[in-house]
């Protein structure tokens, strides 16, 4: 059953022969067996989980189940669930349950979809390793040495072990996409504004957007069917009709045109990671498509241009924690400034407290054109280089990650060489393009590697049909870690 | 480009952020090397490049003026650090 896809594990509900009590009992002791070494979940609640399948049973039993009713899923410790702790990996909201539920969550409560534990996060997503969270990095299953990549990596690393059927993550700067690639699956961040940031923690506004997580791009197009859709509360989310993002899942690929940028295969990207996108690219020729290059001349600025915007953002957002209406307070202050002083320096770590004082510095009197403007700028220019590409290309393609999972402490105290591990992603971010990572084979001590696919804006169900044509003819998808 | 000290302890202080000294030293140096990133930019030429925050360049949307929330004073203060009868306490600002 662990194995199993969305679809097949649907039937086996609908079919009973397994109950969704049964079925999130199972995964619920298999995360007590194999979490304790990967930390991927913050918070387990059985109580709830089992209670949600209980009325997951009901509803199948009344003939009225939806794709996803009794299937056990976990949900990125980003997004507010009523009644279960969410930390956001930070100290700051260590005591904070949910009086309310986010846009997305209630889409899947909705759906009738099982809510197994809060996964493991970088401290308000603002990592590409895991090793900002509060409560622990989390450890790749491949390799327990090894990092599984950030800010979404206890999804990844959940959804690798098969500690869950699927999951949520989100991704401002490649948060979904380089833990999904670090731990070989599938992930999907989509067009800007296709799901609602309600109740998802903020980190930078323009940019989040949330994303399903999972084994194979069937699962991601069902996941994305319940995630997506038009919500009021969100001020950026889009009005559009509603897709069925797995209608074009079995076309051919015959005549895709695929771009592939030379700033994208060019200096910096490791060579174990180029052979397998490579031998991926061949892979697609063989299914009928072809290749063209092209360029994202401005993509090389997207990395500075991510650094003045997403902490300018962030560090608005994150004015709100000051210790007086949720969340931490300092146990010990003196006047109403010392006591917000305290509280934050107390409650935020290393990085976050990093990337607010450059949010604070670049929106500061006198550097507000010079920095946030001209950042606004030049993510314009970025934006149209993608648009120029794909007047050439139906998708683009390269890595996602320019290396392997890297070990653990590997990147110490420089932020700057942790920055960089984002080079292929921000830009797509920037753009509010979809952008999607598969597994395409395996680098350096057998560590997985991803194949990033960007679409047009809207063009999810193109994309999951270029991925799922790949997992059809290839395995790398269903590999499993060992002892898993 | 390099911060000063002075510089660190302002953007501390704009973002109520507590720091000592050895804190403010190693801010320094970390963003220090991160605006030396951030610099790359500067040599960009944007004139006549529009600003772009929203990918579709939408304009926000506008609703009629009505009560949509229901009050849940009584449910949002349960998670409160400290309240005394139904109002937020903090230390006090006006003598």
């Amino acid at each position: 059953m662990f194995e199993s896809s969305l679809r097949q594990i649907g039937a086996a509900l609908a079919a009973r022969k397994i109950s969704s009590v049964e079925l999130t009992q199972l995964y619920l002791d298999r995360i007590a067996r194999l979490n304790p070494a990967l930390n991927a979940f913050i918070t387990l609640n059985p109580e709830l989980s089992l209670a949600q399948a209980k009325a997951a049973d009901a509803r199948i039993a009344a003939g009225k189940a939806d794709a996803l009713t009794g299937i056990p899923l976990a949900q990125k410790d980003i997004f507010c669930a009523k009644g279960w702790l969410t930390t956001c990996g930070s100290k700051m909201l260590h005591n904070f349950v949910s009086p309310y539920d986010a846009h997305v969550i209630t889409q899947f409560n909705n759906a009738g979809a099982i809510i197994l534990g809060k996964t493991n996060m970088d401290e308000f997503a603002m990592g590409s390793s895991n090793e900002t969270s509060f409560y622990g990095p989390v450890k790749n299953p491949w390799d327990t040495q090894r990092v599984p990549g950030g800010s979404s990596g206890g999804t990844a690393a959940a959804v690798a072990a098969r500690l869950c059927a699927a999951a949520t993550g989100t991704d401002t700067g490649g948060s979904i996409r380089q833990p999904a690639a670090l731990c070989g699956i599938s992930g999907l961040k989509p067009t800007y504004g296709v799901c609602s940031r309600y109740g998802m923690i903020a980190f930078a506004s323009s940019l989040d957007q949330a994303g399903p997580m999972g084994r194979s791009a069937e699962d991601l197009a069902l996941m994305l069917n319940t995630m997506a859709g038009f919500d009021e509360r969100d001020s950026t989310s889009l009005q559009r009709d509603t897709e069925d993002y797995a209608r074009d899942l079995n076309k051919p690929l015959n005549g895709l045109r695929i771009g592939l940028p030379k700033e994208f295969f060019a200096a910096g990207m490791g060579s174990d990671v180029a052979k397998a996108v490579e031998a991926a690219i061949a892979e697609y020729k063989k299914l009928g498509a072809t290749v063209v290059e092209i360029s994202l001349p401005n993509s090389k600025l997207s990395v500075p241009v991510y650094y003045v915007l997403a902490p300018a953002e962030a560090s608005s957002n994150l004015s709100r924690f000051d210790g007086v209406r949720y969340g931490y307070r300092a146990p010990e202050y003196g006047d109403l400034t010392d006591m917000y002083e305290k509280t934050r320096a107390q409650g935020f770590g290393a990085e976050v407290k990093r990337r607010i004082m450059i949010g604070t510095y670049v929106l500061s009197h006198g550097y507000y054109d010079a920095y946030y403007i001209k950042a606004q700028r030049i993510r314009r220019l970025i934006a149209q280089d993608f648009a120029e590409a794909f007047k050439q290309c139906d998708v683009i393609m390269g890595p996602t990650s320019p290396t392997t999972a890297f070990k653990l402490g590997e990147k110490g105290d420089d932020p700057v060489q942790m920055y960089l591990s984002d080079i292929y992603t921000i830009a797509v971010n920037l753009a509010g393009l979809p952008g999607m990572s598969i597994p395409c084979g395996f680098g350096e001590n057998n560590m997985p590697v991803g194949l990033q696919i960007i679409g047009n804006y809207f063009d999810e169900a193109r994309m999951l049909n270029v991925a799922h044509q790949y997992q059809l003819a290839t395995d790398w998808h269903s590999r499993a870690p060992m002892g898993i | 480009m390099s911060l000063s000290t002075l510089d660190v302890e302002k953007i501390a202080r704009l973002a109520r952020l507590a720091m000592d000294e050895n804190e403010v030293e190693a801010a320094r140096l970390q963003l220090s090397g991160i605006f030396g990133l951030i610099a790359e930019m500067q040599a960009v030429d944007t004139d006549g490049v529009e600003p772009m925050s929203h990918s579709q360049d939408l304009a926000q949307r506008l609703r009629e003026d009505v009560i949509t929330d229901s009050n849940q004073r009584e449910l949002f203060q349960t998670i409160a650090p400290q309240v005394e009868a139904g109002l937020y306490l903090v230390p006090q600002v006006i003598e």
